[in-house]
């Protein structure tokens, strides 16, 4: 392989340096550094970032190929600057077996445009009922770390008990979608002022805080670590940053469009605002924020969930819930994190990389943009400004709520192991 | 008025006073030997019924045809919305058959902004109920009712009266439309329910609440019963049929307390010794059988309005036809 040179970067947004690439490593970052036998990319004071983790993808495959393919989600994933993703398990059949996380991890590899974690289901068939096979899921060659019933809660509190202790034989991690199913029958937006004007079941905060408290108090209990799914409320901040307090094991992510949108926007009846848990209100936005600055949510986490048209090309009720976000998420962090000086690029590379990455307890991904380490890498030009234009995206589905809006900065590099994924914001 | 009747909270107070006008102008039909208009012959309206409704159907049923429209009546039930088709291909169908006007009632909140603001149909589209979220019509009616009972008459509204509205707010369209639709007409509502039917949010409506019907019947001009559905009690709404009945059910004892001249309503159908016991249901006050034959007037007005034209709607000795405008006034 050649090796690359990016001129100019900032690395982190420190002041402009050079970085080399020789093959799947960084071997030097510096100031003018030599370019001989290296193809040039002028950064002109882009931003160096490690490549960003997801550590919560839909990659539909296998089963719902109509919506998303591996192949074309991390075609999408390397748009948006990620070199990692880790995919949810609710496909058909469900990963909850050591042969459908293998067939994930497979596709993946063979995709070649970024890393694909199968996250593995932690009840069989997601039914909530009895534990799959966790240890296998974890000896396959897939090595799943983190499981996950997402798009379900795992609400019996003794299935969870047992799921926590089990997975501490080989440091796995429960990452739950914190959902009291009775508080959230018929649910279909936000609990509060709008449901109650628009006639739609409401989802109450307090059936994620319910749930979020059982389980950072049973991670406690049996010495485990717990990871929260896409905290929504201001509550539930509260609880993790207790939990986090009293020094356990807890950490949560958050979602890009949990940063950015309101259930002010569902009055418009349209689908595309339609997710799981929903648009919260603004005081949840702005809570969220700042639990993302300081700390107390680690990472920023996509949830990216294709579907096709026509789910969400009907009225509300009939809609699927869940909206595509990893070729947009950067630039809606940017916009609400960096924009509003909650967060500067450093800690953009900590809650979009470097902390994911350690959740996941993956060890090539979220590493320093520094000589000896493998260059996973995107570049950032967080001056551009434009329209988003779901027409573009490498994804096979179209279901976001940002079309037409402006929003700031673009990839323009994504590199994976040295090789580039994204040229001048193009898929290689 | 707007090209689309969704939500009461669309209507201004000239609005709402223009279709109850309006009506009460269609109502004199009633009293003619044939009960029928030429105004939109020619024109198609279809009745589009996700949801069992026998006596709204026939209420838009019937006034749609006593302006001489045709009239289209589609069932999902047995139709191919039971096999899967969804309700922008069932849209884009009764596009291509010229409808003028839908008439939707879906079980899903939201259904007829969304067929109305989706661009899969270029007709008027009039909400018969969608979920839990609205009725414009019934309380069109409901107002139209009041009015001829408690207000000034044409071009009036209903400022200064007090309308108690009962039962299971949270689950209602009709009180929701009610209550957008009389406090722009100027009245003071207030619902009353058990905590548990009494949504997330409702102090931001245009009522007060109260949770003791009897603090609120003397000073009621109005007081509307809502139906509650029996399956709520699974839900554990509220413990027992016979605790609701004793706490929030009107008869004939709390009925006589109310003013002389306020009147018992209902949007039907009844649940006799539930939220109303039967004296109370067939006695002169109460008014559930007119609030039916309003409806229909009211029904026609507000075709009329959305597909007709700015002309009286009722001429002497006979209406004019007239031709369609975008925006009627």
């Amino acid at each position: 392989m050649s090796k690359i040179l990016i001129r100019g970067a900032k690395v982190l947004d420190g002041e402009p340096q050079d970085v080399l690439i020789d093959g799947e490593t960084i071997t030097e970052v510096g100031a003018a550094l030599s370019a001989t036998g290296a193809r040039v990319i002028e950064a002109d004071g882009q931003i160096l970032l490690p490549g960003l983790v997801d550590l919560h993808t839909h990659l539909r495959e296998p089963g719902r190929e109509d919506s998303e393919t591996v192949l074309t989600g991390t075609r999408a994933a390397a748009v948006g600057g990620y070199t990692s993703v880790h995919a949810m398990a609710n496909t058909f059949p469900v990963a909850d077996t050591a042969g459908v996380v293998e067939q994930v991890w497979r596709l993946g590899r063979e995709s070649g445009y970024c890393d694909v974690q199968p996250v593995g289901a932690v009840t069989v068939g997601l039914e909530g009922k009895k534990l799959a096979e966790l240890g296998a899921m974890h000896d396959s060659a897939a090595g799943v770390k983190v499981f996950s019933d997402d798009g379900k809660c795992v609400d019996d509190a003794v299935i969870m008990r047992r799921a926590l202790e089990y997975v501490k034989a080989f440091d796995g991690l429960i990452a739950q979608h914190a959902q009291e199913p009775r508080l959230t029958e018929g649910a279909q937006m936000n609990e509060g002022i709008v449901s109650a004007e628009l006639g739609l079941g409401g989802w109450p905060a307090v059936a994620e805080e319910s749930i979020i408290s059982r389980d950072v108090l049973l991670a406690a209990h049996v010495g485990s670590r717990v990871h929260i799914c896409h905290l929504s409320t201001a509550g539930s901040v509260e609880i993790v940053r207790w939990a986090k307090s009293k020094g356990w094991n807890v950490t949560a992510e958050v979602t890009p469009h949990h940063l950015l949108l309101t259930d002010e926007l569902v009055r418009s009846y349209n689908p595309v605002y339609k997710v799981n848990p929903p648009l919260r209100t603004e005081a949840d936005v702005m809570a969220l924020r700042e639990a993302l600055a300081d700390g107390t949510i680690d990472c920023v986490a996509t949830d990216h969930a294709p579907h096709p048209h026509e789910d969400k090309d009907c009225e509300w009720g009939a809609a699927a819930m869940g909206m595509v976000g990893l070729e947009t998420a950067l630039s809606v962090v940017q916009h609400t994190m960096v924009e509003t000086g909650l967060l500067d690029w450093a800690q953009v590379a900590d809650r979009m990389s470097f902390r994911p990455a350690r959740i996941g307890r993956l060890t090539g991904q979220g590493r320093p943009v520094s000589a000896g380490e493998p260059a996973n890498l995107t570049l950032v030009d967080s001056a551009y400004r434009g329209q988003v234009d779901p027409a573009g995206f490498a994804s096979r589905s179209r279901n976001t709520p940002y079309q037409g809006r402006e929003l700031p900065g673009r990839v323009t590099h994504t590199f994976l192991r040295g090789r580039a994924t994204v040229v001048d914001g193009k898929l290689a | 008025m707007k090209r689309h009747l969704i939500s009461a909270a669309d209507l201004t107070r000239d609005d709402a006073v223009l279709i109850l006008d309006t009506a009460e102008e269609m109502a004199r039909l009633a009293d003619r030997p044939i009960k029928k208009l030429p105004t939109l012959r020619g024109r198609t309206i279809v009745n589009l019924f996700f949801e069992d409704s026998t006596r709204t159907r026939i209420s838009f049923e019937a006034a749609a045809k006593r302006l001489s429209a045709d009239v289209i009546s589609f069932s999902a039930k047995g139709s191919s919305v039971s096999k899967g088709e969804s309700l922008k291909d069932t849209a884009l169908t009764l596009e291509a058959m010229g409808a003028d006007a839908v008439v939707i009632r879906h079980h899903d909140s939201g259904a007829p902004h969304r067929l109305a603001t989706s661009g899969w149909i270029g007709g008027s589209v009039v909400n018969a109920g969608d979920g839990t979220h609205e009725h414009p019509t019934q309380a069109l009616l409901d107002a139209f009712t009041m009015r001829r009972h408690l207000g000034q008459g044409t071009g009036s509204d209903l400022a200064g009266r007090r309308v108690t509205i009962v039962g299971d707010i949270l689950h209602s369209r009709v009180a929701r439309s009610n209550v957008h639709l009389l406090s722009a007409l100027g009245a003071d509502v207030t619902l009353v329910a058990p905590p548990t039917l009494v949504p997330i949010g409702v102090g931001h409506w245009p009522c007060e609440v109260s949770y003791d019907l009897d603090s609120v019947l003397a000073k009621s001009d109005a007081v509307m019963m809502l139906r509650v559905q029996r399956e709520r009690m699974n839900a554990a709404f509220f413990p027992t049929e016979r605790e609701y009945a004793r706490r929030y059910g009107l008869d004939g004892e709390r009925m006589a307390r109310m003013p002389e001249h306020a009147i018992v309503m209902h949007p039907g159908p009844m649940n006799r010794g539930m939220e109303i016991t039967a004296d109370v249901a067939d006695s002169p006050r109460c008014t559930a059988v007119e609030q039916v034959t309003n409806g229909v007037s009211i029904r026609m007005a507000v075709f009329y309005l959305l597909l007709g034209g700015a002309e009286p709607a009722v001429s002497e000795p006979a209406a004019p036809a007239l031709t369609r405008t975008e925006e009627s006034s």
